[in-house]
């Protein structure tokens, strides 16, 4: 892990920040619901967040150690970028990020709809 | 012990840094100074063309400029030639300006007395792109020397950006930069998105950028009334 650390030294730095973000607000809602055990936190991210999901899961297992989140996992579901195609009239999934067009007609868009998540959208837990 | 459940939570991550960057963009808007940030990998250039920006604008507006940067002084030492406002954030180990950095940087400044107000991120291609600083304007900077595919390997940041600037273009024959390549890479990535050519060291492209820059921060002026 700290190997990867060196490798990326920017990119996992700023993994770091938002994995300590996510486990502050694990705990803090564990602790309003009168301190039940947090086993798994629920991720949504997005391909157009800025953060990558291997440089944040080894982050999430260093930003954990020692904290009442220790062991608990992190379980991240991908959000496909999805755009708005003006000439479909309809949200297209886009193939790649590297091309924002519509995959059934080809017109370009830049309407993102979905794709910028980054959010606790559920924890599992046990009282 | 009970049957582990699921509890709903739907909270954004990056919420703290999104309610800062509001308020920041609220401030601005009624202190009526435009902002412009600028993020761009190490050594595009950035310091360079925000030096030669402060010191075309100061003649006609009160401009200002916060830099961030890891660990030195030196940019804002190179800014402040311009004879502009500057203050260094130093970010030390974070890779990236958030937005109470810029809440703290500006304590005690009086916003109504500028126009303009410049925020130069860590140079990151990567981190910047999820933090909001309250800005009415992000610049992607790319220098010709970086080849054509850097919008390819970083659509993020050029997503979040709202124009591109290819600076350096004094060196493009030199390093034989193809801009049609370049553009089609930025439009891949960001259909619509306005692109300008400048050289900080020639001059050249440098009144179509501040002529932007101007009718930009009118277009809001005007939305703000």
């Amino acid at each position: 892990m700290w190997l990867q650390l060196k490798l990326e030294e920017g990119q996992i730095l700023h993994e770091l920040s938002i994995a300590m973000s996510i486990i502050e607000m694990a705990e803090e809602e564990a602790e309003r619901r009168g301190g039940v055990r947090v086993n798994a936190i629920h991720l949504k991210l997005g391909d157009l967040s800025g953060v990558v999901e291997d440089a944040l899961q080894s982050s999430y297992e260093m930003a954990s150690y020692g904290s009442t989140l220790q062991g608990s996992r992190l379980l991240i579901e991908k959000v496909p970028v999805t755009v708005y195609c003006p000439r479909c009239c309809k949200q297209r999934q886009l193939e790649s990020i590297q091309n924002f067009s519509c995959p059934e007609c080809g017109v370009p868009t830049p309407e993102v709809i979905h794709g910028r998540e980054l959010e606790v959208f559920a924890l599992e837990i046990s009282e | 012990m009970t049957e582990p459940r699921l509890l709903e939570v739907r909270k954004n991550v990056l919420k703290q840094n999104d309610t800062v960057a509001r308020a920041l963009r609220d401030r601005f808007r009624s202190a009526g100074v435009f902002v412009v940030s600028l993020v761009s990998s190490p050594g595009s250039g950035k310091t360079s063309f925000l030096e030669m920006t402060l010191t075309l604008m100061r003649s006609s507006y009160r401009v200002a400029a916060l830099v961030g940067d890891l660990a030195t002084e030196n940019d804002a030492a190179r800014l402040a030639r311009s004879q502009a406002p500057v203050k260094q954030i130093i970010t030390g180990t974070v890779c990236h300006l958030e937005a109470a950095m810029v809440e703290k940087a500006l304590e005690g400044w009086d916003l109504e007395q500028l126009d303009f107000l410049f925020i130069e991120n860590v140079g990151n291609l990567v981190c910047p792109s999820s933090y909001d600083l309250g800005e009415d304007l992000r610049l992607v900077l790319i220098s010709v020397t970086e080849g054509e595919d850097k919008p390819l390997k970083y659509p993020t940041i050029f997503n979040s950006a709202d124009v591109a600037v290819v600076t350096k273009i004094d060196l493009a024959k030199a390093v034989e930069f193809d801009w049609e390549t370049s553009y089609r890479n930025i439009q891949a990535v960001r259909p619509g998105m306005e692109v300008l050519r400048a050289s900080a060291k020639t001059g050249e492209g440098m009144p179509t950028y501040l002529e932007l820059l101007e009718q930009r921060a009118q277009t809001r002026a005007k939305a703000s009334v």
